[in-house]
């Protein structure tokens, strides 16, 4: 997990959601939730932070918010192999 | 004052292009202009007929035929058309132009390719060796010259799917031994034995073009992720990437080998991230046009190295940039048929059906 938020940090983002990773070739399509967290990580080694950052955005609690970036990162890893 | 070049690989069939096309593209958008001769092997081969690319177009006799044919026919040609340089870009014709290479230089024809030995090296039958040597894990490859091998394999500690591979051109990925012995036929009938045996790793193939100096440097690189295959599995589009580690081993092999002209590295990204070395061609793939189109063009690099030039160091070129193939179809004369499929050339005469 910790390698995928430092890998964040290489990703083309556009304002549109599209995302493009410049190491595999990957690209992919992100909704607006995604693209602040993507944003965030690209600013932020540790995901506890990154986790209270977006608690700041967001109304939701902290577990919700930590079950929702864990399985964003998760599902992110496929994409940047 | 322009600059004559003969490029090779004229085939540029739409699902498994030779590189030729898109050499001669590259050199006609190059700072330096270019007269591009296409040599071809075949009448209907479609790049001898584009006009935008390719200024004159010739046959050469068939690899089969021997190098003296080949030599003679290039005298025959250099005669009329002044080569300064020659690009030859088919894996097949790579070890006669290595061999021809000092009598080509002594009529005045620079070519810039890599000498027999350099490419026995990164031979796919010696490939585990080499990619020991440069760092790098590759798979389990193993020459086969028997079918019944496909059949007992798997006591070997070989499992299925495997890659079942062409010396030079082809590959098939078998899921089960009658697959294999399939594609061990077909693949010994159409370019002989051996055939190779490579163990398959499931992950993303990530491409490297490159020229090694000769001298062991790498003089410039462009890195590519296929997007979207033919159905023989040759890249349709893909898109320019930055890989430190892809590049890293190209370096490392222009450093062991001290390569000499155009190359291709072949990868693969496992699903663990490790990467193994899947082929290395000694020439430019097909999908070279994308290092023009993103700033680093290979070709004409390879002609300022075989002409001696200085070069400037290359800047890294952009990830992000996409390449999608199209077919598009030219319009051939008879006259031009006529000239190609009689003569072997194009523009020979005005043609007996102008």
């Amino acid at each position: 997990m910790k390698n995928t938020l430092l890998a964040t940090k290489r990703l083309a983002l556009s304002e549109s959601g599209f995302v493009f990773d410049p190491v595999s070739g990957q690209s992919f399509s992100v909704n607006d939730t995604g693209l602040v967290i993507l944003r965030l990580a690209q600013h932020q080694d540790d995901i506890e932070q990154l986790i209270e950052q977006l608690l700041e955005q967001f109304d939701a609690s902290s577990v919700e918010i930590k079950r929702d970036v864990q399985d964003f990162i998760h599902r992110l890893q496929g994409f940047l192999k | 004052m322009s600059i004559t070049v003969a490029v090779t690989g004229m085939n540029a069939r739409a699902d498994n292009p030779g590189p030729g096309l898109a050499i001669a593209r590259c050199l006609k958008e190059s700072a330096t202009p270019m007269r591009v001769v296409g040599l071809g092997y075949e009448a209907l081969d479609p790049a001898l007929y584009h006009r935008g690319f390719v200024d004159r177009g010739y046959l050469l006799p068939y690899p089969s035929h021997g190098e003296d044919a080949l030599l003679a026919r290039i005298i025959e040609l250099h005669e009329r058309e002044k080569f300064e340089v020659l690009i030859p870009c088919l894996d097949a014709e790579m070890q006669s132009f290595a061999r021809l290479a000092p009598t080509l230089l002594g009529m005045g024809i620079r070519t810039f390719v890599p000498n027999s030995h350099q490419l026995a090296l990164r031979s796919k039958d010696r490939l585990p060796e080499l990619a020991k040597e440069i760092g790098v894990a590759s798979p389990k490859t193993q020459a086969i010259y028997q079918a019944n091998f496909f059949h007992s394999c798997k006591t070997e500690d070989w499992q299925y799917p495997l890659m079942v591979k062409g010396l030079f051109y082809d590959a098939k990925l078998a899921y089960n031994a009658d697959e294999a012995v399939a594609a061990f036929h077909r693949i010994a009938g159409e370019w002989g034995v051996p055939v190779l045996a490579q163990s398959w790793i499931g992950g993303e193939e990530i491409n490297l073009a490159g020229v090694g100096d000769g001298e062991g440097g790498l003089a410039g690189a462009v890195m590519m992720k296929k997007r979207a295959l033919t159905d023989k599995g040759k890249g349709w589009a893909g898109i320019s990437i930055h890989d430190d580690e892809l590049l890293a081993a190209a370096h490392r092999f222009c450093a062991v080998t001290k390569w000499r002209g155009g190359l291709e590295l072949e990868m693969l990204r496992d699903t663990q991230g490790g990467l193994h070395l899947i082929e290395i061609n000694p020439r430019f793939p097909a999908w070279i046009y994308l290092s023009a189109g993103v700033g680093c063009n290979l070709p004409e690099l390879l002609v300022r190295l075989a002409l001696g030039q200085k070069l400037v160091p290359t800047a890294p070129t952009p990830a992000g940039v996409l390449f999608i193939r199209y077919a598009e179809e030219a319009i051939v004369s008879l006259a031009d048929f006529e000239n190609i499929t009689v003569w072997g050339e194009t523009l020979r005469t005005e043609g007996a059906f102008a």
